[in-house]
């Protein structure tokens, strides 16, 4: 059976420094496309979302059409689940029309997991509640690499919603296994005390200046108010406690580059002007999406990591 | 005149003070004595126990059988051989049927259901509330006068204190427990498993051991001010299981049980996102197993139930945070009692058996556990170290939602007897029939 790509935790850093190689020849030329390979010619990807995504679907769909293959998207909406279908009968239902993986998002934690167990198609996570987005912590490992030479002994100072965060567990597994410092930054109800266990490296402060400072790297997590179940800290004072405006800057490392996975919310989180600064790599981040996921459906279609 | 002699067995009675080899006779379902050179008839049947324990009939004080309302589940049918199989003579089911065991016709409807189906003693638990909905009162005194021998909201915590002090102070009119599932719903809400390091990895919604703290405390305040009879069902937090040493030690009618599997397994020994491993409470930390281990054996705890909470697969085959809560555990309670608890030596046999025994019996006060002549004769017979394996897939229950299938265990059950009927027995060759 060929594996999927499920989370960054159980990943080895030789197979994540596999697919950032990948992944840079696959980035396209300055002022050209993508190319298109033929790749992955005569091989067919699901993408099921049951969650709204425009950038990472999209993405997914543009990297497998780049390697050739076909792929065929199914929102929640249009799919038997509003029928009342249960995930593992839709799944099975997909299954056997043969694709060779499935490309899944969900909002449920370990939806994909859950699955995998029941199912020999292979999975490719592509975020699944508040547990991991593997592939948008290795486009983002793919865009500080463009700027940089390792990510060995970088400040990376996460900051925002925490807790209800894929994005930041799966970039604190990745940035861990390389040595990395990663400070995790947000109000204390956003910030469970456990998360420090997560990974080495790991630190935690509710001081949005503590966690800029000497920072290499800011990356900025969208307040998920969908996963909100409740007022974790008064919505008026978000943007004056933890957004990121241009006197923060000062504070981190002259090169610092400012990340955001999006979508962003100007003047919740990150103030327009950092948002469209030179500091910012938020445009470069959805170019390598395509980059990196490319890699990964190479990898998990052609069975390279089975080897 | 049926007569049963079960032979030469280590007769243990805590009620009795009794522990050695002896021969336990019974006649017409009364236990007659309890002895060596009975006076047996030619025509009694004879049940050699030698090498086996033969202890008074276990009690689950924590069941939930489905019926009426969710028989695709369960049944008192099914529910009641399960137990046998468990070892179990009494069983005592929690009033989260469809409709709520919030009156005496449902008390009624259970007791001859189970009159006609139960191969084990059923002791219906009635309702706090109305619908256990929390607001209205339930008629307890009608339910109690049909059979119920308690009342619990399980599942749906009474969260206002004040309804809560009124059951208390109504179920003392009747000398009856109030037993309380203690979750402060605000504090778990949305929550799939114990709060801690494996909840933030896993990115799933935790349960925090404080939401059962904090209705512990309510409770033994009320408990203090009511004087009511006051049992906190499935104890599973550090700091609960400290503040019920703390109200028995000033006095008050204040009691605990705890299941098997929150003595047995932390929140890290969960499968990743398996159902099969969801309950209320959580598993929980090694710092929370440890506790409800000491009071177990210190008498903090003073009852193993079960929390036997069958769950068709079609509900537990879904994405975790879909699945409902609960487990089964009336085949693997003595197995995993054994494992954890008496071969490790953290309690002797005799507590184990009292854990069973008088301990429910004396929270219900039901007439059972106990040996003592003259009593009903419910018998539990067992081995300390026949080895079996658990397979669900053969279960009496009508459902498979078990952590423990495919565990072997040291010791279980052997024979069950109510009434002075075996209802059950394993099979010879170790494994279950």
């Amino acid at each position: 059976m060929r594996s999927g790509l499920l989370g960054i935790e159980g990943l080895a850093r030789e197979e994540i420094q596999a697919i950032l190689d990948r992944a840079r020849d696959f980035q396209p030329k300055p002022d050209q496309g993508f190319r298109k390979l033929a790749l992955l010619r005569g091989r067919m990807v699901v993408n099921l979302f049951f969650e709204a995504s425009t950038r990472t679907r999209t993405s997914f769909e543009i990297a497998a059409k780049c390697l050739g293959a076909d792929s065929v998207s199914i929102t929640a909406q249009a799919s038997s689940v509003s029928k009342g279908e249960s995930l593992v009968d839709t799944l099975n239902t997909l299954a056997a029309m043969r694709p060779d993986a499935i490309i899944m998002r969900h909002a449920a934690s370990g939806a994909p997991h859950f699955l995998q167990r029941h199912l020999e198609t292979p999975i490719i996570n592509a975020g699944d509640g508040t547990h991991e987005h593997p592939t948008q912590a290795l486009l983002d490992a793919r865009t500080i690499l463009d700027r940089g030479t390792s990510l060995e002994g970088l400040r990376v100072a996460i900051i925002g919603d925490i807790a209800h965060s894929r994005v930041a567990r799966s970039n604190a597994y990745l940035l861990s296994k390389y040595g990395a410092e990663i400070v995790l930054c947000g109000p204390a109800s956003l910030l469970p005390p456990e998360l420090k266990q997560i990974a080495p490296g790991v630190t935690l402060t509710t001081r949005m200046k503590e966690a800029i400072r000497d920072a290499d790297v800011i990356m900025m997590l969208r307040v998920q108010l969908e996963r909100q179940h409740e007022a974790a800290f008064p919505a008026s004072e978000y943007f004056q406690f933890y957004g990121l405006r241009l006197e923060h800057l000062r504070l981190a490392k002259p090169d610092v580059i400012v990340m955001h996975p999006g979508p962003i919310n100007r003047g919740r989180e990150i103030s327009s002007e950092v948002a469209d600064s030179q500091r910012s790599v938020i445009l470069n981040q959805v170019e390598n999406g395509i980059a990196v996921r490319m890699a990964v459906l190479e990898r998990v279609l052609s069975g390279v990591a089975a080897n | 005149m049926a007569s049963l002699l079960i032979k030469n067995g280590r007769v243990i009675d805590p009620a009795l003070s009794h522990d050695g080899v002896a021969d336990v006779l019974i006649e017409d379902g009364v236990i007659v004595g309890i002895g060596k050179d009975l006076a047996v008839k030619q025509s009694a049947e004879v049940f050699d126990a030698t090498g086996l324990i033969v202890a008074p009939g276990f009690i689950d004080m924590h069941v939930h059988l489905r019926e009426p309302g969710f028989e695709h589940a369960e049944t008192i049918e099914s529910g009641a051989r399960a137990a046998a199989a468990g070892g179990f003579t009494s069983i005592a089911p929690m009033p989260n049927t469809f409709p709520v065991n919030d009156s005496a016709t449902v008390t009624s409807y259970i007791v001859e259901k189970a009159r006609k189906h139960a191969v084990v003693n059923v002791w219906p638990i009635g309702a706090i509330t109305k619908g256990s909905a929390g607001e209205e009162l339930a008629a307890i005194g009608s339910m109690v006068n049909a059979g119920a021998v308690a009342i619990s909201d399980d599942g749906r915590p009474v969260m206002n204190a004040r309804v809560m002090r009124r059951a208390m102070e109504f179920a003392r009119s009747f000398n009856i427990p109030v037993i309380d599932h203690c979750e402060d719903l605000h504090l778990s809400a949305g929550g799939d498993m114990h709060e801690g390091f494996e909840s933030v990895r896993l990115g799933l919604r935790g349960i925090p051991g404080c939401s059962e703290d904090v209705m512990v405390a309510r409770d033994i305040l009320l408990a203090e001010v009511t004087g009511a009879r006051y049992h906190v069902a499935h104890i599973s937090a550090k700091h609960s299981v400290g503040m019920v040493a703390f109200a028995k030690s000033k006095g008050l009618s204040v009691t605990a049980e705890t299941t098997p599997h929150h003595f047995s397994m932390t929140d890290s020994d969960m499968l990743p996102y398996d159902s099969h491993f969801k309950m209320k409470p959580p598993l929980r930390s090694h710092g929370d197993v440890d506790a409800v281990i000491d009071g177990v054996g210190n008498g903090a705890i003073d009852a193993i139930a079960t929390d036997h909470a069958p769950h068709p697969g079609s509900e537990k085959m879904q994405e975790f945070e879909k699945c409902p809560f609960g487990i089964l555990g009336l085949e693997t309670a003595l197995g995993v009692s054994f494992e954890h608890l008496l071969h490790p030596r953290k309690i002797g046999l005799k507590r184990l058996v009292e854990l069973f025994t008088t301990g429910p019996a004396r929270i219900l006060g039901i007439p059972r556990g106990t040996l003592a002549t003259g009593a009903a004769a419910d018998v539990t017979i067992f081995s300390l170290d026949r080895g079996w394996t658990y397979d669900v897939n053969k279960s009496f229950s009508k459902s498979r939602n078990s952590p423990f299938d495919g565990k072997t265990f040291r010791g279980g059950p052997v024979a069950t007897i109510v009434n002075g009927q075996v209802v059950w027995r394993a099979s010879s060759t170790g494994g279950k029939e």
